[in-house]
């Protein structure tokens, strides 16, 4: 199955010097919703610059859908639809001329480029503001109006690079509803965010990149399966004076109402339940203290930084 | 991309481009319009009055082409300079830099859509002319070709500059500190045979002194300079322009990192 983006030994460093990618592997498959994460000047955007063509890399292979984008551009840009991180619309430009002359682009003729720019303005809610210049959006229409522009020559393989910064929740969860919609028939999504639930809520694959490398390409489900512990924090319908014993139970009270507990993942939580009933200790609700997939980032960042730290101590 | 396509992609460049330029019209063919007006009230009419015939033609129908050519020259150049400009810091080029457009097809559209509005600005001083001068035309496929040709070689000049600027004050560098005055000294108001030998032999060396002077052959039948060593200096300074704009748009300068 040929990969819908395939990366090989990807390499970049600025002209002044700095070098933002020291070799990257990376293969997504046909259909899939992946997330590239990292933190910020890990070498995210670099990435998506290269394979957009806007970034010129080093050294290394990129191919989309099989095509070369050194020796077949045309079709490998063809199959890609960005949406940049900064917003770079022409604010002067109304929303259905930005459309049409960005499927001309693509060779799509005005006719049908209009059509589809009308329907992408619908779906995403911008049909009212059709005609109105882009400076008079909100920040989150122009989120939207991004999204429809890389959708308008129906990519197979669509970029999105921080798509809801800035965006408001109710607006960010009807553009994953969207993209998952999009995703089920068939366009190959590539997320980075910053927002972990996001990328945990939609992405069946997962890549972190740090410093230019690549710490972990897995599946989200292996990835998650990684945590070994979970901390969940616990609201109480009567108020504790004081923390009984529990032994066994990494527990600690925050306040009169809030306990807070850790829980490994091979003694699971019947045992804690069972063990705060016998004290007569109800639980009105539970809740993730963080998000699981934030807890296992950190910890893999920290993980290869302290890795780095010792390799250079070593070499000092 | 099949030809059809390429097509497709350099109309949308054109069309948006005119599009622009029609759309704040106030501030692109209405300025040059009244400026030209100006010059052919004041220069033409007032104190073209008292200036004697120049090689035969009456003073207000010998300025009349250059003037012309002038608004040509400085609108191509300023279309592209400015919208090329304004689309690399807004960032919107990348709309086309992500495209599967080629290259020479992103740099044929700005050109078309310069020389568009050239002959606009072009045309439409000719029509005001016709109120101050008796307008006729010697040689129409010189006056056509020639304009083109100009208006072309300006707008690759736009597009060079904006591809080179960092900022908005550097898209008004070369319009003032080197277009006007070759414009100006490129014999719009006058002949170059009024000049001592010295001056006469350094304005030789200003490119668009045989741009309009080509042109006002196409209308009066005179010129300083032959019409051949016009064309040929017209064209091969386009050809080094464009080599220079796909060199400079191949390696993405000042466009990609």
């Amino acid at each position: 199955m040929t990969p819908a983006l395939s990366i090989r030994n990807l390499t970049k460093t600025y002209q002044s010097g700095y070098t933002a990618l020291k070799g990257i592997d990376l293969d997504v498959n046909p259909g899939d919703f992946f997330a590239l994460l990292g933190p910020n000047g890990a070498g995210k955007s670099t990435t998506i610059g290269i394979v957009t063509s806007l970034v010129t890399k080093t050294g290394g292979k990129v191919s989309v859908f099989g095509h070369d984008i050194d020796t077949d551009f045309s079709k490998a840009k063809s199959c890609i639809g960005l949406v940049p991180q900064e917003i770079n619309l022409n604010i002067f430009e109304p929303l259905i001329q930005i459309l049409a002359n960005q499927a001309g682009y693509y060779g799509i003729a005005r006719r049908r480029a209009l059509e589809r720019a009308e329907y992408y303005l619908g779906r995403l809610g911008l049909w009212d503001r059709r005609n109105d210049a882009v400076r008079t959006l909100s920040g989150g229409m122009k989120r939207r109006m991004m999204i429809a522009r890389a959708l308008i020559h129906d990519p197979r393989l669509l970029i999105l690079d921080e798509p809801t910064a800035g965006v408001d929740i109710e607006i960010r969860r009807s553009m994953w509803e969207f993209l998952r919609e999009i995703n089920a028939a068939g366009t190959t999504i590539i997320l980075t965010t910053h927002y972990l639930e996001e990328a945990e809520s939609l992405c069946r694959h997962i890549a972190i990149i740090d410093n230019g490398l690549l710490v972990e390409n897995t599946t989200m489900k292996k990835l998650l399966a990684k945590l070994h512990t979970e901390t969940f924090v616990l609201d109480l319908r009567m108020p504790l004076t004081q923390l009984p014993p529990l032994p066994g139970h990494d527990i600690r009270m925050l306040d009169g109402h809030t306990l807070e507990v850790e829980i490994s993942r091979d003694s699971g939580i019947n045992k804690l339940f069972a063990d705060l009933s016998a004290r007569n200790i109800e639980v009105l609700s539970m809740r993730n203290k963080t998000n699981r997939l934030e807890q296992l980032f950190m910890s893999l960042v920290e993980g290869s930084r302290q890795h780095r730290g010792a390799c250079r101590r070593r070499q000092a | 991309m099949t030809l059809d396509q390429k097509l497709v992609a350099f109309r949308t460049i054109f069309y948006k481009e005119v599009v622009r330029f029609s759309r704040i019209w106030i501030q692109t063919i209405l300025p040059p319009v009244i400026t030209t007006s100006l010059y052919f009230i004041i220069f033409g009419g007032l104190i073209g009055r008292q200036i004697h015939a120049m090689e035969g033609v009456r003073y207000m129908d010998f300025i009349v082409p250059g003037l012309i050519m002038m608004s040509v020259i400085t609108n191509s150049y300023s279309n592209v300079v400015s919208s090329f400009y304004g689309a690399k810091f807004q960032r919107s080029i990348e709309e086309m830099l992500v495209s599967p457009t080629p290259n020479w097809i992103i740099l044929s559209g700005f050109i078309a859509g310069g020389v568009a509005r050239g002959l606009v600005v072009g045309g439409v001083v000719t029509l005001v002319s016709l109120f101050f001068s008796r307008l006729h035309v010697y040689n129409p496929w010189v006056s056509v070709s020639v304009v083109l040709l100009t208006a072309v070689l300006f707008s690759l000049g736009g597009f060079i500059n904006s591809i080179f600027a960092r900022n908005f004050d550097d898209i008004s560098i070369v319009p003032t500190f080197v277009l006007t005055p070759l414009t100006y000294l490129g014999g719009i108001f006058y002949s170059i045979q009024m000049l001592p030998e010295f001056w006469r032999r350094i304005s030789l060396g200003n490119p668009i002194l045989y741009m309009i002077n080509a042109f006002r052959y196409g209308f009066l039948g005179i010129s300083d300079i032959n019409l051949d060593l016009s064309y040929g200096i017209i064209i091969a300074f386009i050809l080094v322009l464009v080599a220079i704009s796909l060199y400079l748009l191949d390696r993405g300068y000042g466009m990609r990192s």
